[in-house]
């Protein structure tokens, strides 16, 4: 079932959303990207719909809410501890005690993404509750995507449909909107800020200019070939492709200790990065994967190939935020393709023998 | 052929007296150093016709054509009509050339139109500055730049102006990464440093350079929405007491900045040495005679400076003598 709606009916179709749910949403955010006066678009908790970018792609992703960039878990006095409260952003006060579910807004890559955080932080091992209580109050809407965006890739990464855990979409048609709703509960919302009934199939990219094909196989002498020297040369190491992924899932904790009482405190769980100093340093100071290059290859790898091995699917989705956010224009899809192009040799020299495939 | 030639006059309307008796050369003003192509075209059609094929870029990022036949300057005055007119260029008459030549070409670096580190448009704030000040005699230099790099060399003028931003920090958002701490020691001033997993930063040392908004990979830094500026005074060359210019206010607002720099014609005009060889004198040398709280007084007459803006009731600027000293040792 689907409905057309014009300006005037969104506003109040998320208005009323939000009363009963918080909304999170690529929101433009003027003035707040790395240079002079340029716009960053963030997820954020929204209440109007005018706040809500559906035009641009986000440049960071909606992970901010499933795995926050900062969460504080507990706090601990001598022989106490508490959890923290509430959703959303650690520190943000106004959203912190609020218990209601969440509608997050998202496109098919992304929607594709939750899977892969799903799968990582539930079923790989025991649970992760902090992540389960929040993935458990999250609805999912769609924003169509009549065409994709420079550095878009979902087509070759098989997530240019959305998967079905969406309950309604929305994009812009002509000068409204229209909305494709699946679930049966909100369609007494959308009659009423609906202009009319129709039927709606939310649009999805079928073509992009990027093309990426990813490796079959992987023998060792790829994973130790020269190839990854020049991402040594390049990369510096500043993480930013892992913090706008909507995948990447490593985190680290800071435990800490009030100043003026060390008897007192909290423990905090930060995003991490595979790219950043820091990562894969050890009790002693030892650290492994040194070099940029070493690091650009468990990335790349574990993207395209490595968390294959385990679930089975392609952890990467093809959003391209990581060619759209690198400093020193290195692009996963060139570097993937390098990848797959030395294998391919690889293979052709070695017809005939057995792979080893670790 | 009888040559009898205003020199004076001619100096006014930005044409020099060469080396070369009978040539000038032309001077092109180019506020903030940004030239339009189109412009540029008709420089190269009056060296072409009138100089002799080549151009001068000069040191105030103006051009200076050469070459030319004194004779012709009212030719070349013609010519320069629609480069003033494009260069917006604060004279009604754009028949006669360059009205003064006094008050120096605005140099701006490239700033935020081109540089990730430029702190605000560079280019604008100088185009402004210039229509502020410009056709005036006195000898007054003033440079933007973008950030404290100071790629534009402002500390040599006698108002420098550099681009401030003041860092916004979301601890919310960052996961205590270091970056920042580490880029803002090795590009910067060290006013940062990690607390309990998140960043101090330290309010008097930093410079608001940005350094740090740009190397956040997760934007918790950002920008003010506010651009603020740090004014930099009585900087100069020259054969006596070369000095660099020194801080004078910080966090400071544009609009104040071209109410300073405006005053300070009425400070000149009231204290001018009235023997300065052509009647040119470096502000500075002005100060230096009748007081800094006199200068002061002057400058910041009806301006109010906003409550973020920090002012050196003291200004010293280190320098050396060498109408006095010339001794190496």
């Amino acid at each position: 079932m689907g409905y057309v709606l014009d300006g005037e009916g969104l506003d109040g179709l998320v208005r009323e959303l939000a009363r009963d749910y918080l909304v999170f949403a690529p929101v433009r955010k003027v003035g707040a990207g790395r240079f002079t006066d340029v716009d960053q678009v963030i997820y954020d908790f929204v209440d109007d719909a005018s706040q809500i970018e559906l035009d641009a792609k986000s440049d960071y992703s909606f992970k901010e809410l499933l795995t926050p960039l900062s969460q504080t878990l507990f706090y601990f006095t001598e022989d106490q501890v508490r959890e923290a409260r509430g959703i959303g952003p650690a520190g943000g006060s106004g959203q912190g005690g609020d218990d209601r579910d969440v509608f997050v807004l998202m496109r098919a890559c992304d929607l594709h993404g939750v899977r892969r955080l799903d799968d990582m932080y539930l079923h790989n091992g025991p649970e992760d509750s902090f992540y389960r209580r929040v993935r458990e109050r999250v609805h999912f809407a769609l924003i169509g995507c009549p065409e994709g965006f420079e550095h878009c890739f979902c087509v070759d990464m098989g997530t240019n449909v959305a998967p079905d855990n969406w309950e309604f979409s929305l994009e812009r048609r002509g000068d409204g909107y229209v909305c494709a709703v699946e679930g049966e509960s909100l369609r007494p919302l959308f009659e009423r800020h609906a202009k009319g009934a129709s039927e709606v199939v939310p649009a999805h990219v079928s073509q992009n200019e990027v093309h990426v094909s990813v490796p079959g196989s992987m023998p060792m002498e790829v994973r130790t070939s020269d190839l990854w020297d020049e991402y040594t040369r390049r990369c510096i190491g500043c993480g930013r492709c892992t913090l706008v992924c909507p995948t990447c899932t490593c985190f680290t904790m800071q435990d800490v200790l009030y100043t003026e009482n060390g008897r007192v405190g909290e423990r905090r769980r930060v995003q991490a990065s595979c790219m950043i100093d820091g990562y894969s340093t050890v009790a002693g100071g030892a650290s492994y994967r040194k070099r940029n290059g070493e690091r650009m290859r468990f990335k790349v790898l574990h993207k395209v190939y490595d968390f294959r091995q385990r679930f089975g699917y392609d952890m990467c989705v093809g959003c391209g935020r990581c060619d759209d956010v690198c400093p020193e224009y290195i692009s996963f899809a060139a570097c993937v393709n390098k990848v797959t192009d030395a294998v391919s040799a690889w293979d052709a020299q070695h017809e005939g023998s057995v792979v080893s495939d670790d | 052929m009888i040559q009898d030639v205003d020199v004076k006059a001619m100096k006014k309307n930005a044409f020099r007296v060469s080396k070369e008796r009978g040539m000038t050369a032309s001077r092109v003003r180019v506020p903030g150093g940004l030239v339009s192509a189109r412009s540029m075209a008709r420089i190269v059609e009056i060296a072409e016709e009138y100089g002799r094929g080549e151009i001068f870029l000069t040191n105030r990022q103006g051009v200076e054509i050469p070459g030319i036949h004194m004779e012709d300057m009212p030719k070349v005055n013609e010519l320069l009509r629609s480069i003033i007119k494009d260069t917006g260029i604060n004279q009604g008459d754009s028949e006669h050339g360059y009205l003064a030549s006094g008050t120096r070409n605005v140099v701006a670096c490239p700033g935020k139109r081109l540089c990730p580190f430029g702190c605000y448009d560079t280019t604008a704030f100088a185009q402004r500055m210039d229509r502020a000040i410009f056709p005036n005699d006195r000898h007054v230099k003033v440079a933007f730049t973008g950030c404290s790099n100071d790629c534009a060399h402002v500390a040599l003028n006698d108002f420098g102006v550099i681009g401030m931003t003041e860092p916004q920090y979301d601890p919310a958002r960052c996961i205590g990464c270091g970056q920042c701490v580490e880029w803002c020691r090795r590009r910067s001033v060290s006013a940062l440093s990690l607390v309990n997993g998140k960043v101090v930063r330290n309010e008097d040392r930093c410079i608001g350079c940005g350094v740090c908004v740009v190397y956040c990979p997760t934007r918790a830094w950002t920008r003010s929405s506010e651009h603020y500026f740090r004014v930099k005074i009585m900087g100069r060359t020259g054969k006596q007491n070369p000095r660099l210019a020194q801080d004078w206010l910080r966090w400071v607002d544009e609009d104040s900045i071209v109410k300073i720099v405006k005053n300070t014609y009425a400070f000149i005009d009231e204290y001018i040495d009235p023997n300065a060889p052509e009647g040119k004198e470096h502000i500075g040398y002005i100060v230096d005679r009748v007081g800094f709280d006199e200068f002061c007084k002057w400058a910041l007459e009806g301006v109010e400076l906003g409550e973020k803006c920090q002012r050196a009731t003291r200004v010293y600027w280190d320098s050396r003598r060498y109408d006095r000293d010339n001794d190496l040792r």
